[in-house]
């Protein structure tokens, strides 16, 4: 174990992936936290779906795997599934959450005629674009980690300098707007950070697991507090974990996928925040429940005692 | 001219219409609220009461209408408007504490990037005081009762320090302690000059807890003092046939059926 741990730190093209992987899930859950709080989960998984076509567009108009280019496809194909989503839930009686089902398929859909197409075509074989699916860190080079990091400072920044109006248009956009705040500006400030992040991660996680790094590690740190800037901090080291195991995890063994290692890593830190927080953790509410039901029962028996006790003196 | 400004009224409001797809839930509706009084927005469900208010504010779109407040756009003059919204209208799970929500009213004039400091947490602090909050400060806001949640909203409002106060039905659903704190506070505004609008469902404690009542069913019904406006036959008006009303220990009371 030990051995292996520092034989991924000894390989710098590892080193590079496994840091690349660790901003990444540092950055999506610090602005995930957001996304999780707005309760827009949902959005997340649209954007990363609709990012497929955006990637292949970006490849067939070039022909070269770029990681900027592909961050920018997948950027616009995000912007432009925002904008159905909402033209339907404006122009008809749709509610949100259908108008994102119907559209996150859609350009699913899209997405992979185009991958398929591009599969069977001449340069498209070696393109690698497959792995854009499930995600591949292995495949990433050194600029892509530059990218990552790129994406990750600009992340967390945004979420601190912001953290104040984000928090207020999270919490209450309605008093927002009343003190003259830029909610519409400031949502869609928020919307374009979490495409970037959703963009930037379809590489390592995947465009059908990426949304998972926003919002898992989101949920798994809502237990652990009840202040904002903890959370984020939660969230920032949960997504950092998941991000590193799947990329030190997917180096085990050829074709192993990051982003299904990456999720399960996420999941299960999810699961023993579930059961094992303290205070809002499934056990510790159990143990708080047998508690207060063995007080009440002790009192109730004293209370009895008392009133037998009681009618005992009055028959006397 | 200079006059004129300071005599401009809190509010003044003329010819408001808001539809939602095509209906009308707000029909034209003009008046002018006297300075330094408790006014109480009155009227049936579904009359647009909460829609008159959020309109007011800018947060619903108006399809026609002037808002002027103490003589300008409530643009300009947003740092002498406090807000109350509905309690259910956030979701009280989001992780912060009473104090933090108290400080939000602090953000309008803090601006951007710069975070609340000492002088923010006193304040905030004090207003807390004020709701006979203090003591639950640093309390997560679930941990709340609905009372206590709705005088951490009344302390963010009070926070704002403004001189012209939107209160969207503060007494739903509250305790009677929180009931007797709103009223301090309301009178406590008053004194300090304050006007205050408060979107209200209890017909029997309007005479009681306030000076002048708006009566709205989609059109303004009536407007003026309560003495003069609060009578049965403009009720009537308001509510239709679902009035009925009752003498209570020789005093007449007015109860929704």
């Amino acid at each position: 174990m030990l051995d292996w741990l520092i034989s991924l730190w000894s390989d710098p093209n590892t080193r590079w992936i496994l840091m690349g992987c660790t901003l990444l899930g540092l950055g999506s859950g610090v602005i995930g936290s957001f996304t999780f709080l707005r309760r827009e989960s949902l959005l997340g998984d649209t954007l990363a779906h609709a990012a497929l076509p955006g990637v292949c567009v970006a490849f067939m108009l070039h022909e070269v795997k770029s990681a900027g280019l592909f961050l920018a496809g997948a950027l616009l194909a995000g912007v432009a599934a925002v904008f159905c989503v909402s033209a339907i839930s404006r122009w008809s009686k749709i509610k949100p959450d259908a108008a994102m089902g119907i559209v996150l398929t859609f350009f699913f859909g899209i997405g992979t005629v185009m991958l398929t197409h591009i599969q069977h075509s001449g340069s498209g074989s070696q393109s690698g674009l497959d792995k854009y699916l499930f995600g591949q860190a292995a495949a990433m080079v050194t600029s892509d980690v530059y990218t990552l990091m790129g994406v990750s400072v600009l992340l967390i920044a945004a979420a601190m300098l912001l953290f104040k109006e984000f928090k207020l248009i999270s919490f209450d956009p309605g008093f927002a707007r009343g003190i003259g705040l830029p909610v519409a500006l400031l949502e869609h400030g928020l919307l374009i950070l979490t495409t970037v992040a959703v963009a930037a991660g379809i590489q390592a996680v995947g465009v059908v697991l990426v949304a998972a790094l926003l919002i898992t590690p989101a949920a798994a740190a809502r237990y652990w507090t009840d202040r904002l800037p903890a959370m984020l901090a939660f969230a920032g080291v949960f997504g950092a974990l998941s991000g590193a195991s799947g990329a030190a995890i997917s180096t085990l063994g050829e074709g192993i996928p990051t982003g299904p290692v990456t999720v399960l890593a996420a999941t299960l830190l999810f699961a023993v925040s579930l059961l094992l927080a303290p205070r809002r953790g499934l056990l510790s509410r159990a143990l708080r429940r047998r508690g207060l039901r063995a007080e009440y029962a002790r009192s109730a028996v004293q209370r009895s005692g008392a009133l037998e006790a009681a009618e005992g003196g009055e028959r006397r | 001219m200079n006059m004129q400004a300071k005599q401009a009224p809190p509010l003044a409001v003329s010819g408001i219409t808001v539809a939602y797809q095509r209906k009308a839930v707000v029909e034209d509706v003009s008046f002018t609220l006297p300075e330094g009084k408790l006014v109480a927005l009155i009227g049936p469900n579904g009359a647009g009461k909460s829609t008159l208010l959020k309109a007011v504010l800018g947060l619903v779109p108006s399809v026609a209408g002037e808002v002027s407040i103490y003589g300008d756009s409530y643009k300009k003059m947003r740092d002498r408007v406090g807000y109350v919204p509905q309690r259910e209208s956030v979701d009280w799970d989001f992780p912060t504490d009473a104090l933090d929500v108290v400080m939000m009213g602090r953000y309008g004039r803090l601006g951007w990037i710069k975070r609340p400091g000492r002088r923010e947490k006193e304040l905030a602090m004090t207003t807390l005081d004020k709701v006979g909050m203090a003591e639950f400060a640093r309390r997560q806001i679930s941990q709340l009762s609905g009372g206590q949640q709705q005088r951490v909203f009344l302390a963010r409002a009070l926070a704002q320090e403004a001189d012209l106060y939107f209160m969207d039905e503060p007494f739903a659903g509250v305790d009677a302690a929180t009931e007797k704190a709103i009223i301090a506070l309301l009178g406590e505004l008053k004194r300090a000059g304050k006007t205050v609008l408060v979107v209200h469902h209890d017909l029997s404690t309007v005479e009681e807890y306030f000076d002048h009542v708006l009566l709205l069913n989609k059109k303004l019904i009536a407007e003026g003092p309560v003495e003069t406006t609060f009578t049965p036959e403009r009720l009537h008006e308001t509510y239709g046939g679902k009035l009925a009303i009752v003498s209570a220990d020789g005093r007449e009371t007015v109860v929704r059926q």
